[in-house]
């Protein structure tokens, strides 16, 4: 509309004609405004009220909380449950808290999001830009692999790393994550550069680049925003993993998801809530911190895969 | 000794046959271009020579070396491509070096090729830049830079230009002219834009289909096109093409009601044909107030259109439309009646059925 070819007219008479320019200036205090945010902000609301009882729940003592008021704010903040669910508390078996779990949970999430990213990306890649003999097939045969429900496959894995000696370690638990990230990752990874200009390719291939100068000098390079999308991806899936941990893993290797469990579900004495609040909070920790540090490279990622260029 | 020697060269995509037993050979130091219509096969032939693309038959030479199944940095070639394809994270000279580095030649030599490749091509400047930060021109200019370190034998260039604004375009061209007399290294180069090609090579192989339907110095290729499809290619405007048979034992054409006097056309023998088709450019026909028997056709003014240093007058000769180029100076009113005059030396006569010049 803005571009259509005004028929001549002298300008102060067009202008009229014309009407006023731009944007109809919105009153802040629209009908439709105090309906849009009202309900962004009951929304907000609905989801923030869960996470805010769990702050004040966890800095309360068990006194308080006896009152029953789960919305109050703490009379007397303590840290001290924090503390407890960090080192003290208590699953079934052992009384060292989360910080077992946690870092059981680093050990299996470190490697397994380096070895997908690595190996999926090199994959990607391959059937991105060396149309091989089969490629299209595998590709198919890979996607695919992504559609089977995991439940049809957890009791075969399990015999299959008995069978290799892997299973109930840290490194079995390794091997899964990084076999069940492939499918996606290679999908990811694939779609991204195959947007990268295949001239550019051809023009690294003139330059005598060969299979992995071209990977590690042109594409990876390149392509920071998406290993940070796979990096999150990753990160947090495999953080928040509960079904394989427990599968596959053995309680002093159980991954900090596992490890919550227990402690929140052991039934030995009182129940305390400040302490499980507190537990919870600090699963939920990394993934958090993940988000807030590289949202935005998330989404340039996410755009850049979707869009070309 | 052919510095690109091409045999039977066919590629197929699956059971699409885009090159279909392709020949061509190109002297050393020459400037060869191939010229077509987009999706002819243009950039094909030249990927395969490049070696960037797997052949289905047939055999590439460079150099009297059989390449056929060499790697592209090892057959002795530079590129250019039409979208620079400069590798955006380097600087500039990292993208020129890249391929030198590769090569793992000596630190000093590398230094001295990129310095001499920038002082030719003047982008000594943005040595330190990245592509993200150049003009098109800039851009281009680095690609090519790119393909002058590797000291080639031969240079392809993919559409260089065609990315590039018109000014650009033209400044380039001569550029890559320059550098070409200063050089004189065998250069393949591939365009659709038939300017380029007349001005650049010094034999241009015009292609459709897969196939090459002309090899010739661009004088040739312009005045004496090898069939219908060439002449009508070249040209801007078109040729004009007029349908008609040839008589008198081939020293006539004729053309609904006129007969045009065959006597100057330089060409193989006529013969009678039932069905001939006679090809005039606007620059080679005249018009005049008198008619000449058998030298002049009827027409009357259509448009007249002034282009500066010359104009096109379009006329109507039996509802059908015929251009030709005068001098500016000559005006002419619409409904003007006329004659064509046509200097039949310079014309082309094809065969309707095999397409091909008489
Ligand atoms: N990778 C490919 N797969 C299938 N067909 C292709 C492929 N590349 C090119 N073609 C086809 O080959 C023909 C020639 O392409 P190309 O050489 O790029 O033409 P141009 O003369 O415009 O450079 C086109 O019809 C194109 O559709
Ligand atoms: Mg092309």
């Amino acid at each position: 509309m803005a571009d259509r070819p005004l028929p001549a007219r002298t300008p102060a008479a067009s202008r009229l004609a014309e009407g006023p320019r731009g944007a109809r200036p919105r009153p802040t205090l629209s009908r439709r405004n105090i309906l849009l945010y009202g309900t962004l902000t009951v929304i907000a609301a609905y989801y923030l009220l869960p996470l805010y009882v769990m702050v004040v729940t966890s800095l309360k003592g068990m006194p308080e909380i006896r009152l029953g008021n789960i919305f109050a704010p703490p009379v007397e903040i303590t840290f001290q449950p924090w503390v407890k669910a960090w080192a003290q508390a208590c699953t079934g078996l052992n009384c060292d808290g989360l910080s077992r779990g946690f870092w059981n949970s680093v050990r299996i999430t470190v490697p397994s999001v380096i070895l997908s990213i690595a190996i999926a990306s090199v994959n990607g890649y391959a059937l991105a830009n060396w149309r091989f003999k089969g490629s299209e097939t595998f590709f198919t045969i890979l996607i695919f692999g992504a559609f089977i429900p995991y439940q049809v496959m957890l009791y075969p894995i399990v015999i299959l790393l008995r069978e290799i000696g892997l299973y109930g370690t840290l490194w079995g638990l390794i091997l899964v994550h990084t076999i069940f990230g492939m499918p996606i990752l290679t999908l990811l990874f694939r779609n991204y550069f195959t947007s990268v200009p295949e001239e550019l390719f051809k023009a690294a291939r003139v330059d005598g680049a060969g299979f992995w100068t071209i990977y590690f000098k042109i594409m990876v390079p390149m392509s920071l925003p998406i290993f940070v999308v796979a990096i999150i991806l990753q990160v947090t899936g495999i953080w928040n993993d509960f079904l394989f941990g427990v599968i596959y893993t053995k309680p002093d290797t159980y991954p900090m998801t596992v490890q919550l469990n227990n402690i929140v579900n052991s039934v030995q004495g009182v129940k305390e809530y400040n302490v499980n609040m507190a537990a919870t909070l600090l699963t939920g920790l990394v993934p958090l911190v993940i988000y807030f540090i590289s949202g935005k490279l998330f989404v340039r990622g996410i755009a850049a895969g979707a869009v070309k260029g | 000794m052919h510095s690109v020697s091409v045999r039977d060269l066919t590629l197929n995509f699956g059971s699409v046959s885009v090159l279909k037993s392709l020949n061509l050979d190109v002297e050393e130091g020459e400037f060869i271009v191939l010229l077509g219509p987009s999706g002819c096969g243009k950039s094909t032939l030249l990927n395969c020579i490049a070696g960037l693309l797997d052949i289905s038959d047939g055999e590439i030479w460079i150099r009297d070396r059989n390449v056929t199944w060499a790697e592209p940095s090892e057959r002795g070639i530079g590129m250019v491509f039409q979208s620079y394809a400069l590798y955006p994270q380097m600087t500039v000279r990292g993208n020129l070096s890249f391929g030198l580095k590769n090569q793992k030649l000596p630190k000093a030599e590398i230094e001295k090729r990129v310095g001499r490749a920038a002082e030719i091509l003047q982008i000594g400047p943005l040595l330190d830049r990245k592509p993200g930060a150049l003009s098109g021109g800039q851009r281009q200019r680095v690609a090519i830079g790119r393909a002058l370190v590797r000291d080639a034998d031969v240079y392809l260039f993919d559409e260089p230009l065609s990315n590039l604004d018109a000014k650009l375009r033209s400044e380039l061209r001569v550029e890559i002219k320059r550098l070409h007399s200063r050089l004189n290294n065998t250069m393949v180069y591939v365009t659709h834009d038939q300017i380029e090609a007349l001005t650049l090579a010094d034999r241009i192989a015009v292609m459709r289909g897969g196939i090459i339907q002309q090899l010739d110095a661009p004088q040739v290729i312009y005045n004496r096109p090898a069939n219908l499809f060439v002449a009508g290619f070249i040209g801007s405007p078109s040729m004009n093409f007029l349908p008609g048979a040839t008589v008198d034992g081939g020293r006539s054409f004729r053309c609904g009601d006129h007969t045009l006097d065959l006597a100057g056309y330089e060409g193989g023998a006529v013969l009678d044909r039932p069905s001939a088709i006679l090809g005039l450019r606007p620059e080679h026909l005249d018009l005049r107030q008198n008619p000449e028997p058998g030298r002049s056709l009827p027409a009357v003014v259509e448009i007249d259109e002034p282009m500066g240093a010359d104009s096109l007058v379009w006329l109507k000769m039996d509802h059908r439309q015929i251009s030709v180029r005068l001098p500016v100076e000559r005006r002419l009113k619409p409904g003007m009646q006329v004659h064509v005059h046509v200097d039949m030396s310079k014309a082309s006569l094809f065969d309707a059925a095999t397409e091909q010049r008489i």
